[in-house]
């Protein structure tokens, strides 16, 4: 179903088809013109790949041709019967036993994979007689990658349904993804001050009570205290990034002291940290210090636990779910410790806040520990004053609580119950007088409450039954100035919930104070839920209505767009092009006075994101008259460029059929070219590779179907429009060809005067879009394929441009060249394309006015002409994989040919003045190695030799005839100078020997046999 | 060469109570053999007294420190001269826990002017050239439950500035009503103090709500103490004071014995202006060894007192004093 997967999938097969196609049977040069044939564009891209496997093609035409030697005679070759009797040695290959990706779908289901099989073995089974096309019978069914992901999503599901119902599933929103949303959110640019006492306690109320030291001793006492701890630091106007760091420092300060075994100071640390939490001064930043600090106590928290569960931890350690019965009394004891020391912290908030990070110590005392612990600590709330103070402590002990103890909902539910109990402070005069005092405005103060009632609820409502959930809201509904809670309620309750009842919520919305909580974003929070729930079918409208009539009355655009990008989705979801189209016209509205859309890209990307998701159908996504304008806002490069590759990958994802409709053409066009355009000098590689694979998929999915000179046009409309992208111009240039390949089929090989014209232009634009490649490898098989392409729709001349063309730029190819940002040899890559070239060259006819065998010359005086790297057998290979060609070309008939084209076969008609031509040919070629070999031996590079005179040899059993005395013994020659340093490989030896054997059964092959004898084995030794 | 002497108690937590066998080792570790001419242990039991300066001025105080009174006491000698092998050694030794005569072990108690102590001490004996070897260690020793079922008696509390004592101006008190109750005030000392508070109103803001512990130690010279200052228990409020801060210090100093209220801790349960007509929990938990239970005896005595203390924002300071017979069940 994902188009991406299935990209890539069948890629991945393609790979093995190729693979498989030849383990069996010689690789012929038609597969190329077949990969046309297919109609696949994909299997383009697997041309490059192809001529690297060349070199295997090559091998096995080796095998299979014959050569004449200084007195060169190609052996005759049957190439028929030939086939077959390798044919008939092709075990049939059991396709799910053999393919790679085969053990990963061990979850296939039974009659799936009988299905699959049953197609494979009999296609297998078929494969001597009839070519079995394998990547047909892998295409049906489903493919084992997506089955695999199926498989996995199943188990996830089972796993997760698994789990008991009071613990805390995957489903649940953890702590960790809302830190940071918090930090980002509440910041503030006003001073901060830390006030750390370390020592003891100095402002205290003065003691009631006098001890039997003296007043002044113990001052002086205390003094040197401090100045041990060096202690009571008083920082003021830090920045908030000061602060940060502040804390932070005493995190690592907290986890030293803990390290050095000073558990009292870590203690101090802890509790003087957790005293911040009760300052609210400069109350904008309070929810990230929040975040800040528990982030210390929860280090603490797990600094205690883990100490005390290692004293426990002989002479084992303790299974997860360990009782308090387990625990020794050691243990037992430094728990009970800490808690006293705990219980005697003299303020109420940092007492709140370590106990609350010890809870889960509760665990090695006794087994109700916590269960007791918890809703004590929930009244203890209850003494803090200030509302927003006591509202994060509510949220802290929420969840510690959902960690430790998932399953007492009750006192979660008590939480909320006490935390409504307490709302009526929020307004209460000391609260308004702070506010007054800091000059912070009330919507500003409220927002501050959103991330810790968000979560107490989140925490309340996971798993909830429906009805403790409906009576929470009666109770949020009774309070007055309920924003603040409807907020939050919306926030984390279930969307289900929501939804059903969002024509209650958007009344309940208007009933508001429009004083208090800001009601954008009111109706931000509904709509993120309708987002994910879908409300009743009657009212989905009526709520559109209600709730733009709201958005669109928002003043400033900031706080208008955050509000409608949440809406859109609703919108997108549930309504046709029209009512999206409104609100993309209402949203240009607002945004388009003062230039507002430049602080909001973020949400209008956004915007077109959700969008993209719902309209897959790019007719209707471009008749919606807004849409573009809509684009024409994202006016900054970078954003629009971002903006136009998220359209185009979604159109690459989700476009199934080629397309010709002029609306989506013309738009994406214009999108491609802005991306285009945007590709700079300091454009990255990686870019550049991205954007054009996203316009290669546009230009794929254009067809003008029978049209074929519309879609020609096309491709030189694009070839304008995106000369920047190499490998755009290589995806046409392969489209262009394709189209050539397409009017060939359609005219079942016979062009009429029309079509033959247009194949030539089709032609003639490969030949003026190559030469402004600049890798030299693209521009070299792009000629090579061209020419094919042309050779196959009878374009003899314009194939002899483009062959002669390629061997032209031959010897610009440079010695080395970069690949991937290593500097590379180019040998490699030089030999596969020549290999490839030379093959094609069999069915390449001669040219009436040039020589013989004009193209075979000319390429092999480029090869002597190229300045091979110093040292190298390069050349002397290419000699070696020519004479298989020579070979090949002096049969009576071809291995392979292209109708309607005549081969060189037909046009001399075996002519011995040709084949003499040939052989002379082949001697030059032979006495040129010769020469080579013997340059080798006077050098110390032995080993070199050795395996040249092999393959020389080789070639020599495979082509040549044999009978030939001198060729006879040149092969013998050539055996006995490979052997004689001993570098060959022995195995290979053997298998040869025993293949000359094989072969001298034949009938006309008994010369083999006295050969035989006169090639001798050296062992090693 | 350096050796080292250590006692280890059988028991993690160090209690043991009267009757109990008090095991542990004696553990030396060396490197080397280790000379010596005995190792003793000696357990002991002691009451410290002493006078406050305050109820009978510095100089008395310094010299009339009513002499300690002794608990138990016993001394065993571990090894005889000899020499102690390197490495660890590890010395099992047991005390039995009984009193001589008519004696009571009182419980472990770390006051200002009474202390209740009981130490475990080892010395190891050695030649002139080495220095003796010493290490104390102390146990806690917890008094027997009492036998008879403890009855829960439950206060009730209104405070408004009708109900207070020691008002210096009552026509500038702000208009307050705390209404609240303790669950009980014979506690057991391994259970927390409970209750609850609720502000009903008050015109001025709240700024704290404390609890205060206190010890109120007596002191006697020779079995001397008042009659009619027994210890009022479960009277219900007995003093409230208001404005100034003034300490809720009492000298009850009638000739020959000595009354001290001191502070053992203060929690703080409520913080700000606290939400109004909300019960407010209170909660706190004895702290171990600078609580006991409520002791009388001839010489000396320690009591326990908790006070509510209401701070108001204009630093107006209301307290309410309950007085606690703390036990153990």
């Amino acid at each position: 179903k994902n188009p991406d997967v299935a990209h890539a999938l069948h890629l991945g097969k393609l790979c093995f088809f190729v693979l498989f196609k030849m383990s069996i049977k010689p690789f012929r040069t038609d597969l190329l013109i077949y990969s046309i044939y297919a109609n696949s564009p994909i299997l383009f891209n697997f041309l490059c790949l192809m001529s690297t496997l060349n070199k295997i093609w090559t091998n096995l035409l080796l095998e299979e041709k014959t050569v004449s030697s200084p007195n060169w005679h190609s052996r005759a070759r049957r190439y028929e019967s030939e086939l077959q009797s390798c044919g008939l040695e092709v075990a049939p290959v059991e396709f799910s036993d053999y393919h790679p990706l085969k053990s990963i779908t061990v979850t296939d289901s039974k009659s799936r994979r009988g299905a699959r099989k049953g197609s494979t073995s009999s296609s297998s089974s078929s494969s001597s007689s009839v070519a079995p096309d394998p990547l047909s019978s892998m295409l049906d069914g489903t493919d084992p990658l997506s089955m695999f992901a199926a498989a996995s999503a199943t188990t996830c599901t089972i796993s997760s349904r698994r789990e008991k119902e009071d613990e805390v599933g995957v489903d649940f929103e953890p702590w960790s993804s809302k830190r940071g949303e918090i930090l980002a959110r509440f910041t503030t640019t006003e001073k901060l001050s830390i006030n750390l006492f370390m020592g003891s306690e100095k402002g205290k109320a003065p003691s009631l009570a006098s001890s039997a030291v003296s007043e002044k001793v113990r001052t002086r006492l205390e003094e040197l205290d401090d100045l041990e701890e060096g202690s009571q630091r008083e920082l003021l106007n830090l920045s908030q990034q000061d602060y940060v760091n502040r804390i932070e420092e005493l995190n690592q300060s907290l986890k030293e002291a803990w390290a050095s075994d000073q558990k009292v100071k870590a203690l101090k640390i802890v509790i003087q940290c957790s005293k911040l939490l009760s300052d609210t001064a400069v109350i904008q930043f309070y929810p990230s210090k929040f975040v800040l600090i528990t982030d210390i106590l929860d280090t603490f928290g797990r600094l205690v636990y883990e100490r005390i569960w290692s004293m426990c931890s002989d002479p084992r350690p303790l299974p997860d779910s360990f009782t308090a019965d387990e625990v020794n009394d050691t243990a037992k004891e430094t728990c009970l410790n800490w808690f006293f020391k705990i219980a005697s912290i003299r303020e109420l908030i940092p007492r709140l806040y370590v106990e609350v990070a010890l809870l889960k110590c509760n665990r090695f005392l006794t087994k109700c520990g916590i269960q007791e612990t918890v809703p004590r600590l929930t009244a203890m709330i209850r003494g803090i004053g200030d509302p927003l103070v006591a509202v994060y402590a509510r949220a802290y002990l929420c969840r510690i609580g959902m960690e430790v103890a998932p399953h007492l909902k009750d006192s979660l539910n008590k939480n909320f119950f006490d935390l409504l109990g307490t709302f009526r402070q929020i307004h209460g005069d000391s609260v308004q007088n702070q506010l007054v005092l800091q000059r912070v405005e009330i919507p500003v103060y409220l927002t501050l409450y959103s991330p810790a009632i968000h979560w107490i609820l989140q925490c309340v409502s996971y798993r909830a039954p429906e009805a403790l959930l409906t009576e929470m809201m009666e109770r949020c509904k009774k309070l007055g100035n309920n924003a603040l809670l409807l907020n939050s309620v919306m926030w984390a309750f279930r969307a289900e919930f929501i939804a059903t009842r969002a024509t209650d919520f958007i009344g309940m919305i208007k009933d508001c104070d429009e004083a208090g909580f800001p009601q954008h974003l009111l109706f931000g929070s509904l709509g993120r839920s309708l987002a994910c729930a879908d409300p009743p079918e009657a009212e989905r409208l009526p709520i559109l209505n209600e709730a733009w009539k709201v958005i669109t009355k928002v003043r400033s655009p900031q706080d208008y767009i955050n509000c409608a990008e949440i809406w859109v989705e609703f919108t997108c979801r549930h309504f046709t092009k029209r009512e999206v189209n409104t609100v993309l016209s209402d949203i240009i509205k607002h945004m388009t006075p003062d230039r507002a859309f430049e602080d909001a890209y973020p949400q209008l990307q956004s915007v077109i994101r959700k969008i993209l998701t719902y309209f897959h159908d790019f007719s209707v996504l471009f008749s919606m008259e807004r849409f573009l304008p809509f684009m024409d806002m994202f006016q900054k490069d970078s954003v629009r460029v971002g903006v136009c590759l998220s359209i185009m990958d979604v159109f690459i994802k989700h476009q199934q059929e080629p397309t010709r409709d002029p609306v989506i053409l013309n738009a994406l066009l214009h999108v491609c070219k802005t991306m285009h355009d945007s590709v700079n000098a300091l454009t990255l590689e990686d870019e550049k590779r991205s954007l054009a694979l996203l316009i290669n998929g546009f230009i794929r999915m254009v067809s003008f179907g029978r049209d074929f000179e519309q879609q020609l046009s096309f491709c030189v409309e694009a070839r304008a429009t995106f000369c920047n992208l190499e490998p755009v111009l290589v995806q046409l240039i392969h489209t262009v060809n394709q189209l050539a390949m397409e009017t060939r089929r359609v005219m079942r090989g016979s062009h009429s005067r029309k079509t033959a014209a247009f194949v030539r232009a089709c032609a003639a634009y490969s030949f003026i879009t190559i030469p402004s490649l600049t890798s030299i490898f693209s521009r070299l098989n792009l000629y090579l394929l061209s020419g094919q392409v042309a050779l196959a729709n009878q374009c003899l001349s314009q194939a002899d441009a483009f062959l002669k063309a390629a061997v032209s730029v031959l010897p610009e190819v440079p010695r080395s060249i970069s690949i991937e940002g290593k500097l590379r040899s180019s040998e490699g890559f030089l030999l596969d394309f020549i290999n490839n070239f030379l093959s094609a060259l069999l069915v390449v006819p001669d040219h009436p006015e040039a020589g013989v065998l004009f193209l075979v010359r000319g390429l092999l005086n480029m090869v002597q002409d190229y300045t091979w790297e110093d040292n190298s057998d390069a050349k002397v290979h290419v000699y070696i994989s020519a004479l298989p060609l020579l070979a090949a070309m002096s049969q009576e008939s071809y291995l392979y040919s292209i109708p309607k084209v005549d081969s060189n076969e037909t046009l001399y008609g075996g002519d011995p003045k040709f084949l003499a031509e040939i052989n002379k040919l082949c001697e030059t070629l032979i006495g040129q190695v010769l020469d080579h070999l013997k340059t080798l031996g006077r050098d110390e590079s032995v080993h070199r030799q050795g395996s040249l005179a092999f393959s020389l040899f080789g070639c020599l059993l495979a082509h040549g005839d044999l009978r030939n005395n001198k060729l006879n013994q040149l092969a013998v020659n050539l055996w006995n100078l490979s052997h004689k340093q001993g570098y060959c490989n022995t195995r290979t030896s053997v298998r040869t020997l025993e293949f000359i054997k094989h072969q001298a059964q034949q009938p006309d092959m008994a010369h083999l046999s006295d050969m035989l004898h006169r090639l001798t084995l050296q062992s090693r030794t | 060469m350096s050796a080292s002497l250590d006692i280890r108690l059988k028991r993690a937590n160090k209690v043991y109570h009267e009757g109990e066998v008090l095991a542990g080792v004696v553990a030396i570790v060396s490197k080397e053999a280790v000379q010596h001419q005995g190792i003793t242990l000696t357990m002991e039991g002691i009451v410290n007294l002493q006078l406050s300066s305050k109820s009978v001025g510095v100089f008395e105080a310094f010299y009339n420190s009513v002499k300690p009174i002794q608990l138990i006491t016993s001394n065993i000698e571990v090894v005889k001269q000899g020499k102690v092998p390197g490495g660890k050694t590890e010395i099992p030794f047991e005390f039995p826990l009984h009193t001589k005569g008519n004696k009571v072990l009182y419980e472990t108690y770390h006051g200002v002017f009474v202390n209740i102590q009981y130490t475990l001490r080892c010395d190891m004996k050695r030649s002139l050239l080495a220095k003796d070897l010493s290490k104390t260690c102390e146990f806690m020793v917890h008094c027997l439950p009492q036998k008879a079922k403890l009855q829960p008696t439950p206060v009730d509390f209104t405070i408004t500035p009708e109900t207070l004592q020691n008002v210096r101006e009552r026509s500038l008190l702000p208009k307050f009503l705390i209404r609240g109750h303790l669950d009980a005030t014979n506690c057991v000392i391994t259970k927390p103090l409970t209750g609850e508070l609720v502000v009903e109103s008050s015109d001025v803001a709240i700024k704290s709500i404390e609890l205060q512990l206190v010890r109120v130690e007596t002191c006697a010279e020779t079995g001397f103490i008042c009659e009619e200052h027994t210890s009022p228990a479960c009277q219900g409020p007995m003093k409230v004071s208001i404005c100034p801060l003034q300490s809720g210090q009492d000298h009850g100093c009638a000739e020959g014995y000595a009354r001290d209220a001191t502070e053992i801790q203060n929690i703080q349960i409520a913080e700000g202006d606290v939400c109004h007509s909300l019960p407010i929990p209170i909660y706190m938990v004895f702290p171990r060894l600078f609580t006991c239970p409520t002791l009388e005896t001839i010489n000396f005595k320690v009591e326990f007192e908790v006070n509510v203390v209401i701070v108001l924002h204009d630093e107006h300071l209301i307290t309410e004093n309950f007085p606690l017979k703390l036990c153990r069940a």
